[in-house]
């Protein structure tokens, strides 16, 4: 498969927990900057991931406690990746159904599909309420990316 | 017919509606193309679309169209899709 995998695209290293911050601008800056730290992109594009909150509003909060941030493909995209930002306590997005927040996935891609099943993997992989709470929680990011491998590995696609 | 999931940059939360909407689909036993666009074009792209689906952010910002609009709150439950969509299908 082409594609690369969810457990390349989100690397231990992009995992952190236990983040404490002060809302949704801080907690998408904790992702962005795990994007940047593991090469996926530059500074700039926290900041285009903050503007499309302030354009399109807080529909980036995907389900109950989860926020995908991300932000078109631009210039600032290095390369596609994904980071984990699990937060100390949950923060406010303004979400009319899913708030509050306690993982925020930052997502970069540099074009518009050649991350469609690794991001779908990964979703199904939160879709369980209880597993993405217990993730949510989870202080250990080898536990985290221990667990996507897995799930990965046992996916039957 | 054709799907429309319609998001706002066109590579998160449209991916993932579209990989739902295509499983319902196949689970409802509906011959469905499942098409993404970003809020930019989703108004041209809806012309030749069946049913849209998005967010209620972006519901509220595409206005009124002529097809039934589809909002999702939960991106990542497959149930939600599967079942408004139904619902839409069957009108």
């Amino acid at each position: 498969m082409r594609e690369p995998s969810l457990s390349q695209l989100l690397p231990v290293d992009a995992i952190v927990t236990g983040i404490q911050v002060d809302g949704w601008r801080s907690a998408i800056r904790a992702a962005g900057e795990l994007l940047v730290a593991t090469g996926a992109t530059t500074a700039d594009y926290i900041e285009q991931m903050q503007s499309a909150v302030d354009e399109y509003g807080p529909y980036i909060v995907i389900a109950p406690g989860l926020a995908l941030a991300h932000a078109r493909p631009s210039p600032a995209v290095l390369r596609t990746g994904l980071s984990w930002a699990g937060l100390q306590e949950p923060v406010e997005f303004g979400h009319s159904t899913n708030d509050p927040v306690r993982l925020v996935v930052g997502l970069a891609a540099v074009d518009h599909d050649g991350h469609s099943s690794a991001l779908s993997r990964l979703a199904r992989l939160l879709a369980d309420p209880a597993r993405l709470d217990r993730l949510s929680r989870s202080t250990s990011a080898e536990e985290i990316h221990t667990t996507i491998s897995e799930y990965e590995s046992s996916a039957d696609e | 017919m054709k799907i429309l999931a319609v998001c706002g940059m066109g590579i998160g939360t449209s991916v993932l509606l579209k990989s739902n909407a295509e499983r319902a689909a196949q689970e409802l036993g509906l011959d469905a193309d499942v098409e993404v666009a970003d809020i930019g074009t989703a108004r041209g792209a809806a012309a030749t679309a069946d049913i849209v689906l998005t967010s209620g952010e972006l519901a509220a910002e595409l206005g009124d169209l002529s097809v039934p609009v589809v909002v999702i709150d939960n991106f990542v439950d497959g149930t939600e899709v599967r079942d408004k969509l139904a619902a839409a299908v069957n009108g």
